[in-house]
Parts: C-alpha cells; sequence; structure tokens
C-alpha cells in the first residue's frame, strides 16, 4: 500500500519538472465534439490532439508565439500567443461548408428519445472504472443504485426496479444474458463501452415496448476521422490485490474501412471488509470485443463480434444450510467461513461465457431516409458449481444454455419538421438446461419467439416546442419442457388448471409442456419546450407490458446461495406499467441543475415474497414465492453542476423513491433508500491537467420496507427455541469518502500517459448495504487504492 | 418483401438447427442425500434400535417421513454409526463413503435434550479431529423422552472451541442433513 503512495508521488513530481511553460488544450467542432487527430503547430513545434480531442506542447520558451491549428474540412485557425506562463488554448474549428441544419438533423437522430431525460457516462467515468462492473460507471447519474451479490455481482436498479425491467441494449442488441435472476450481472465489459445512455423510462419504443424500469444503451466506439490510435489501461487496486489491462485500438475513417478491437483482462482474490477477508470473493475476466465496418457515401456494412468470459467467486460464509444457519449469521454478524487471503476461487462460484455478434447493413435511401436491418446471433452460458460430495465437485450444478437469434429491420426519415423511425424484429430463443449436472434445474429448457412492430415520430411544432409520439405491438410465445415434483405438482394446486399440460412421466414426476402467448400494446407520449431562458422542460408517458420471464413462471426448488426455495408461478400475469416523468433544467452561465419527478404505477408487479416453511431431511427452509401485486412508486432525482471558479466544481446528487404495495397498503421490498451524493473538484489544467476530486456519499436507512420476518423454532443443544428470524430490518445509514486524482503527461511524442491515483472508501468504514443479497452474511468491502495508469497512442 | 423472405429462410433455419438440441430425459438427482439411518446396538446385548429418516422429493414440499424401531434402555452403552443414501438412483447410493472420503470437511453431531444421555466419538478423520459416522451413546439413569439430533455439517471450524467434544455451537459451516428424532428412554 506504502508504495503506492512512494510510486505516485514519484512520477507526480518527477515528471512533472521537466519544460518550461506548456500549451495545453481541447480542439473541438462547434457541438463539442472532439477533433481527434487535429495539427497544432508551431514555428518548431507540434502536437495531434488525441481521441478526446486534447492536446499538449511542452518545453516553449517565453515570449510570442503564433500557432496554426488545423483539420481536415475545417478552416484552419490561426493566433498569436504570448507565453509567459502556462497557456489554455481551447479552440472551436468551424467547418468549411456550413451546413447547419444536417447537424441538427443528425443529433436528434442519435437521441432515444427527444421528451425524456438521458443521462450519458462521461468516457473519463468509463475509464475510471475501468477495473469494476458496467452498473458500478452507471451509479453516477442520479436515480440509479446498485442491487448486488456480493462485490463482484453488481446490477443497476434504475428508479427503484432492475433485472428484466431494465434491459441492456449494446450496439443496439439486447443482451440476453439471462437478466431474470438477481445474482445474474449483466454480461458486458464496461471498457467495451464508448458511451453508455440510461434511459429513466420506457419510451425507448425502437428498442423494446417491456422495459418498465429503463434503458441501458451502450454504443461502442466509433470514430468518424481518419485516424489510428489505441488506448491502454492499466489499473492496480490493494482490495483484492489484483487488477485489470484493457487494451483497445481503433482505426477512424471517415468512409473506407473503420475497425476497433479490445482486449481486457481482470484478476482479482478475495476482498476485505476492514475486519475481515471476504473468503471466496475473488474474479477472473477475459473479454474480447471487434468490429469492422466499410462505408460509402449511402451505405454502410458492419460485422461485430464480443466475447465477455468471467468467472465469479461466491462468498464461502453464503453457502448456508438450513434456517437455523440463516439465523444465526444474521444474529451473530459473523461470517461463518473466514479463510485466509488467497487470489484462488473455489466453489461455490459462477463461470460465464456471453459471445454475442452482429452483421449490420444500412442503406441511406435519399438525403433524409435510411434503412438498416441487422441480424445478430448470441450464445450465453451460465455455470454454477456449488459445494458437492465426491466425484461430482468439479461438475456444473447448474448450466444453462441460451441461444438467441434476432433480427431487425429499421426506417427511417426526415422531414422538414417531421421525423419518423419505424421497424419490425423478429426473436427466436432456445434455452437449454442441461440434465447432466445431476441437480434439477431452477429454469427449464424453453424455446420462445417473438415479433415486435413500431412507429416512432417527432413534430416540431414550433422551433422551441417538440412532440414525440410512438406504439409498439410485441407478440411472444413461450413453451417450455419441465419435470414437476409429483408433490410440488399437487402442492401447488397445477392439476385442476395445468392437469392437460403433461405429456410425460416418471415414477415421481411429471413431465409437462406448458406454454404462454402474449400479445402487448406499448406507447409512449412527449412533450419538449425549450424556453428562452435556458430552462428545459420534458414531459413523457408511456406504457409498457412486461411477460412473466422463465424464472418467475418455472422457479422450483433450493437456492444454494441464500438458503431459500424459490417457487414460480404458472398462474403469473403480464405485468402492466404506466409511467409519467417530468425533467427540468436549466443552464446558467456557471450553474446547471436538473430535477426529475416521476410517478410509476405498476399493475400486476412481480415480486417474492415468503410464504412459510418446508422441511426437508437438511432442516427446514423458507419459502419464497412469487406473487403479484399493484404497486405504485413515486420518486425525484436531483444533479446540479457548478463552476464555483475555472478551477473549482462542485457537484451535487439526490435521489429518492417512494415505493407501495396498494393492495396491501405496504412499503415494497428492496426500494432503494434515500442517497446523496457530493463532490468537490479542483482541476489545474496547466499543471499537466491535475484533477482533485473528493466525494461524499450518503446512503440513509431504508425506513420504508415489508415485515416480511417469520417465526421458527430452530434446534439448541437438542431443544426447539423459538426465534423471530429478520429478514426485512434493513442496515444503518452510511457514509463513504472517496478521493480521486489525476495527472497528465507527455512521456513521448505520440505518447499521452496519465496516472490516476484514487481511495475509495477512505475511511475503511464498516457498513452493510440493504440492496447486497449477502447482507445477511458479511459486511461490504473496506477501504481500496487503486492506482490506473492510461496511454493513448 | 425481400427481407421478409430471408427473415422467414433465417428462422426457418434457426428452428431447425434448434430443436434437435433439446433432451426431454429428466435429471436424476445424484447429490441428493435422502435418507439417513442410524443403528444403535447394545453393548452388552440387548434390542438394536434403528432410527432412519427418508426424504423421497429432495427440496419439494413433502416432509421426510421418520421412522423408530422402538425405545432405548436407560443406563445401557449402544455403539452407535450412521449411514446416509440416495434412494432415488437404482440400487440406493451410499453416500456415507463419499463424507468419508472427504472426511476433512465433515463432520456430524448429535444433541440430546432433557439430559438422557452422552454421546462420544468413535472414529476420526486423518487429522485426528472426530468425524462421527461412529460413536457411542450412553444413556442416563433418567426415564422420559426427549429429542435426538442428528447434523451433518460441511466445512465445520473443526478447531472452534469445543466442536471436537461435539459442541455444534461453535461449528460454523453449513448444514447438509438435520433430523431429530423424538426418542423414549424406558
Amino acid at each position: 500500500m506504502r508504495y503506492f503512495f512512494i510510486l505516485f508521488f514519484l512520477l507526480w513530481f518527477g515528471l512533472s519538472s521537466y519544460g518550461q511553460f506548456t500549451l495545453s488544450g481541447k480542439i473541438t467542432n462547434e457541438k463539442n465534439q472532439p477533433l481527434t487527430g487535429s495539427h497544432i503547430h508551431s514555428k518548431s513545434m507540434n502536437a495531434v490532439s488525441n481521441p478526446i480531442g486534447e492536446f499538449e506542447i511542452n518545453g516553449l520558451p517565453k515570449g510570442e508565439l503564433r500557432v496554426y491549428i488545423s483539420y481536415l474540412g475545417y478552416k484552419t485557425c490561426d493566433t498569436l500567443i504570448s507565453i509567459n506562463q502556462d497557456v489554455l488554448l481551447n479552440v472551436k474549428l468551424k467547418p468549411i461548408k456550413t451546413d447547419l441544419k444536417e447537424v441538427t438533423v443528425k443529433q436528434t437522430v442519435t437521441k432515444v428519445s427527444s421528451s425524456l431525460s438521458e443521462q450519458q457516462i462521461s468516457k473519463e467515468s468509463i475509464e475510471r472504472n475501468s477495473s469494476k462492473t458496467l452498473a458500478e460507471a452507471l451509479k453516477d447519474v442520479a436515480g440509479v443504485s446498485l442491487l448486488k451479490t456480493g462485490t463482484s455481482i453488481v446490477k443497476p436498479i434504475i428508479n427503484g426496479l432492475h433485472s428484466s425491467r431494465v434491459p441492456i441494449f449494446s450496439n443496439q442488441i439486447r443482451l440476453e444474458d439471462q437478466q431474470w435472476g438477481t445474482e445474474h450481472a449483466p454480461n458486458f465489459d464496461l471498457n467495451a463501452a464508448g458511451k453508455i445512455l440510461v434511459i429513466k423510462g420506457a419510451s425507448g419504443l425502437q428498442y423494446s415496448g417491456d422495459a418498465v424500469g429503463g434503458i441501458v444503451v451502450i454504443e461502442s466506439a466509433n470514430v468518424k476521422q481518419d485516424t489510428l490510435f489505441g488506448k491502454t489501461i492499466l489499473s492496480g487496486a490493494s482490495n483484492g490485490l489484483g487488477g485489470t489491462v484493457s487494451s483497445s485500438i481503433h482505426k477512424g475513417n471517415s468512409e473506407g474501412w473503420r475497425w476497433n478491437a479490445m482486449g481486457t483482462f481482470t484478476y482479482f482474490g478475495d476482498r476485505e471488509t476492514p475486519n475481515y477477508v471476504l473468503s471466496n470473493s475473488g474474479n477472473r475476466e477475459m473479454n474480447f470485443s471487434g468490429d469492422v465496418s466499410y462505408i460509402k457515401e449511402n451505405y454502410e456494412l458492419s460485422a461485430f463480434y464480443s466475447l465477455y468470459n468471467a468467472t465469479i467467486g461466491i462468498l464461502s460464509a453464503s453457502h448456508i444450510g438450513n434456517v437455523g444457519d440463516l439465523y444465526n449469521s444474521i444474529n451473530n454478524q459473523i461470517p461463518s467461513v473466514i479463510d485466509d487471503f488467497t487470489h484462488s476461487i473455489k466453489n461455490p462460484k459462477q463461470a460465464i461465457q456471453h459471445h454475442l455478434v452482429k452483421l449490420n447493413y444500412l442503406q441511406k435511401l435519399d438525403e433524409n431516409s435510411s434503412i438498416a436491418t441487422f441480424y445478430s446471433f448470441q450464445f450465453n452460458n451460465r455455470k454454477e458449481f456449488d459445494l458437492r460430495l465426491g466425484d461430482d465437485s468439479d461438475k456444473a450444478a447448474l448450466d444453462l444454455q441460451l441461444t438467441t437469434h434476432s433480427l431487425q429491420t429499421d426506417y427511417k426519415k426526415e422531414w422538414e419538421k417531421w421525423s419518423l423511425k419505424t421497424g419490425m424484429s423478429g426473436l427466436f430463443q432456445n434455452n437449454f438446461a442441461n440434465p447432466k449436472t445431476g441437480v434439477r434445474p431452477l429454469i427449464p429448457t424453453y424455446v420462445r419467439f417473438d415479433a415486435g412492430l413500431y412507429g416512432v415520430g417527432t413534430y416540431e411544432l414550433k422551433e422551441d416546442l417538440i412532440m414525440e409520439g410512438g406504439i409498439r405491438y410485441d407478440f411472444s410465445t413461450i413453451e417450455a419442457t419441465k419435470y414437476y415434483l409429483k408433490s410440488r405438482w399437487n402442492e401447488r394446486g397445477y392439476q385442476a388448471d395445468f392437469g392437460d399440460i403433461i405429456v410425460g412421466e416418471t415414477s415421481d414426476q411429471w413431465l409437462t409442456k406448458p406454454q404462454f402467448t402474449f400479445h402487448n400494446l406499448s406507447a409512449s407520449l412527449g412533450v419538449r419546450k425549450d424556453f428562452q431562458s435556458n430552462w428545459k422542460w420534458l414531459n413523457n408517458i408511456s406504457l409498457s407490458n412486461r411477460n412473466p420471464n422463465p424464472s418467475e413462471f418455472f422457479s422450483d426448488g433450493l437456492h444454494h446461495s441464500t438458503g431459500q426455495i424459490e417457487l414460480g408461478d404458472l398462474r403469473l400475469t403480464k405485468e402492466e406499467s404506466i409511467k409519467f416523468s417530468s425533467s427540468l433544467s436549466k443552464k446558467w452561465k456557471s450553474f446547471s441543475m436538473e430535477l426529475n419527478p416521476f410517478f410509476h404505477h405498476i399493475t400486476n408487479f412481480m415480486y417474492l415474497r415468503p410464504i412459510g416453511f418446508e422441511t426437508t431431511i437438511r432442516g427446514a427452509f423458507p419459502v419464497w414465492e412469487f406473487q403479484q401485486t399493484n404497486a405504485r412508486l413515486v420518486g425525484i432525482d436531483f444533479n446540479s453542476q457548478w463552476k464555483i471558479t475555472p478551477n473549482w466544481e462542485h457537484k451535487f446528487s439526490f435521489a429518492y423513491v417512494n415505493g407501495e404495495d396498494l393492495i396491501e397498503n405496504k412499503p415494497l421490498i428492496d426500494m432503494p433508500p434515500m442517497t446523496i451524493s457530493t463532490s468537490i473538484q479542483y482541476k489545474k489544467p496547466t499543471w499537466n491537467g491535475l484533477v482533485l476530486e473528493l466525494q461524499s456519499e450518503s446512503v440513509f436507512r431504508q425506513n420504508r420496507y415489508p415485515n416480511f420476518n417469520f417465526e421458527t423454532d430452530i434446534n439448541v443443544d437438542g431443544n426447539f427455541v423459538p426465534v423471530t428470524v429478520d429478514i426485512s430490518t434493513p442496515p444503518k445509514a452510511y457514509q463513504l469518502f472517496h478521493l480521486y486524482s489525476e495527472m497528465r503527461f507527455k512521456t513521448f511524442k505520440s505518447l499521452d500517459t496519465t496516472i490516476a491515483f484514487s481511495v475509495q472508501n477512505i475511511l475503511n468504514t464498516s457498513y452493510r448495504d440493504y440492496l447486497n443479497r449477502q447482507r445477511f452474511f458479511v459486511d461490504e468491502m473496506g477501504r481500496n487504492i487503486q492506482l490506473q495508469l492510461k496511454f493513448n497512442y | 418483401m425481400k427481407n421478409l423472405k430471408i427473415m422467414a429462410l433465417a428462422l426457418t433455419a434457426i428452428f431447425t438447427f434448434n430443436s434437435c438440441s433439446n433432451d426431454d430425459s429428466p435429471v436424476v438427482e445424484e447429490e441428493l442425500i435422502t435418507t439417513l439411518a442410524a443403528t444403535f446396538v447394545p453393548v452388552g446385548g440387548g434390542q438394536t434400535i434403528t432410527l432412519t429418516s427418508k426424504d423421497l422429493d429432495g427440496d419439494g414440499p413433502d416432509a421426510p417421513v421418520v421412522v423408530i424401531s422402538g425405545n432405548f434402555a436407560a443406563s445401557t452403552t449402544y455403539s452407535g454409526s450412521v449411514q446416509f443414501l440416495n434412494e432415488l438412483e437404482n440400487p440406493a447410493e451410499n453416500k456415507t463413503a463419499e463424507i468419508q472420503e472427504k472426511d476433512l470437511e465433515h463432520q456430524v453431531f448429535y444433541q440430546i435434550s432433557n439430559s438422557l444421555g452422552n454421546f462420544t466419538y468413535s472414529d476420526f478423520d486423518s487429522a485426528g479431529k472426530p468425524l462421527g459416522l461412529e460413536f457411542i451413546f450412553t444413556t442416563g439413569a433418567n426415564l422420559g423422552t426427549g429429542n435426538l439430533t442428528i447434523t451433518l455439517k460441511h466445512l465445520p471450524n473443526k478447531n472452534a472451541a469445543g466442536v471436537s467434544a461435539g459442541n455444534i455451537a461453535n461449528a460454523g459451516g453449513s448444514t447438509d442433513i438435520e433430523v431429530t428424532f423424538l426418542v423414549v428412554l424406558q
């Protein structure tokens, strides 16, 4: 740990002392998009701007300096600068052929919705979180919180909803990676993202009609200028004694061939809380993605492939037996297994692979319309290894192979005041639950077929008033092949309602073929008003439907990582959601803010709740069942940015959601508590781009929770003692402080190096989080010191 | 129109490609322990007592079927042993050997209420710590009824205080089997 500090300061002071004066800055176009590869030259020195448009020339003597900045297709800018200190020069280049209208049109096309607030994750934030998960990078957005299972399985929660309600789209392809489970994290390597958008609502109808909670849209880096550059990020962390290496290379082009390739390798051992080791919490990742595209004036062809390959240890202490173990763990507040630190990963663990192939063809029909068709193939293999006896210890206890093919065509047309997007899609999916595991699978083998049709139109009533409306129809049918224990079949009372789906039997099981078909209609309507005073007001109402997922329908058995029996229900019906959200934002000269209230009503909201006990030879287990209720979520997100001086910046965000079960008139389970995040940043571009940032994160206690505690008898010294198992009470509030700092150096002519030093949980606070499924067993991670080296070349 | 044709073609291809991978065979549950059988042989001769618990639907809703062959005699020393079986396989698979193989990772605990008797271990793992597949049960002089609980722990902390003596309270680990029998001492 100490060496990190020493290394950091050596690099800091060692490198910053050379040269006399520095000229640095950023070259952008009029829309503040970076112009990569711009030439900045003066009498004797020259430089090329990096992928984010920044450049730096060191060692300039005192005096007057004439600087030329040029970029193909833009007017060359020449300027005279007097150098008597470090100078910051930010330049906006103007295109030679100014066609403003076309520029604005392009902007509306890349937006998912013009009436719903979109939050973009900055590239800096993506890079900072290089060794973490996708969800952790999204957390910067007010209203996004994290649902965790341990330290490496992290899912985003948007305005209180998660999993199947928050689909993730990578390059327009919905990730089909078994998002139904709370311990199934998105199978995506954050380093492969060039741009991430979070949409807090269901209005992205061109994507889906069932995004009840929101959408995460990821696009990979795509360089439109003729250039070749690479980037490597090395991150090392003290907690888990591991790190990540991520390298990418990009060949950009305005026409002709364009390609990108990137690979990531992550290796971590056991994480630690302030007081003990989180045994078996290590993880590994080896990811790759690459694409090739060929662009001509009126068409574009591209092929994309990505592989996500991860092995994640499941905390040893979370593998419990019966309800007595659960009770002891909750009451003792000490994990049942603490071993010495190790890098190795034992069972239980998850081994996941996700392959995605996409072929894309875009044809411009004329100036204002285009048609795009793409096909995608995804193969997701999830293997879960459990603690098993004898010969079976190396055999997966769960082996699900999910294959998805999808085909989509989108048509876009723009008129002067109108724009229209319409398209259709088809999906075929096959899940294969490998029976060779020797364990009855929680999710059965099934086939699913979907088809969808949508249209979204935008109309500009006035220059400052835009209306948007869309409608989508989805058809979905699913047929499963599932064995039910006869005892379970009777206990569920399925014979009367589903007797006709039985197609075979063994001595103790029924073979069934349950089939379900859904027709769903979703819609969205929105309006956007821009006021002259820089106020912007967006309103959106969307209607969406979500069908029960395979886990909600078919779950049937013991979940080892939580020690509970989870039961799906064939009688579940689709969830219908209506969400109204509004966004009010304003930009002053040095202060900007956005206020985001929402109201969300969900009919037939599906959730898991405990219903009692079942006794087995292993002891008694609590039984959780998927049930439906009507839910109401009301909340507000707020964030602001204040540039106090050119060097100092203050950021603030706040999120609150209130979830209510309208049938039983009590709070909804697992709603994120109120959070406040404040950060203060000091930036000094002339000091090698110094950034210093201190962040405070406050998470309040969730005081609104349903009481699902249950009474049971546990065996103490041979006698049965009645106890209350407290699975409901949320943990205490907590506050964390984080530090981030970085500096940039021009180490060689064409190599830019950034060194970042950060500390998470500076005070090494012990805490537990309400939304971590392992809060019954262990504390959260303690202090983590991270050093990151970033090379741009 | 052309797109539709391609789509139809692609989907047909996909259907034929995938339909062969579906396997309708039921899962043979290899892992499961369905049955615990404990045998108590009185050292000086007398009636052998067997306690069995059988749960053929595993994690299913049916409770285990518990059978107690008779009543224990007071002031008697029993030589005991326990067996774990998977009776879903045919013939029934004996899981006891697998536990013996991984003896460092397992320990069986015995508890009896109302001070009806005492358990001591008579078999040990390769590190010299108790395993508990074999034991001695000595009944007391006072007659009565009580709960006899047999617990199989996976990955217990065998070094924790009292665990070697059969005290389960500090053992940690996870519970693989826990069965309670209502026994009579007469």
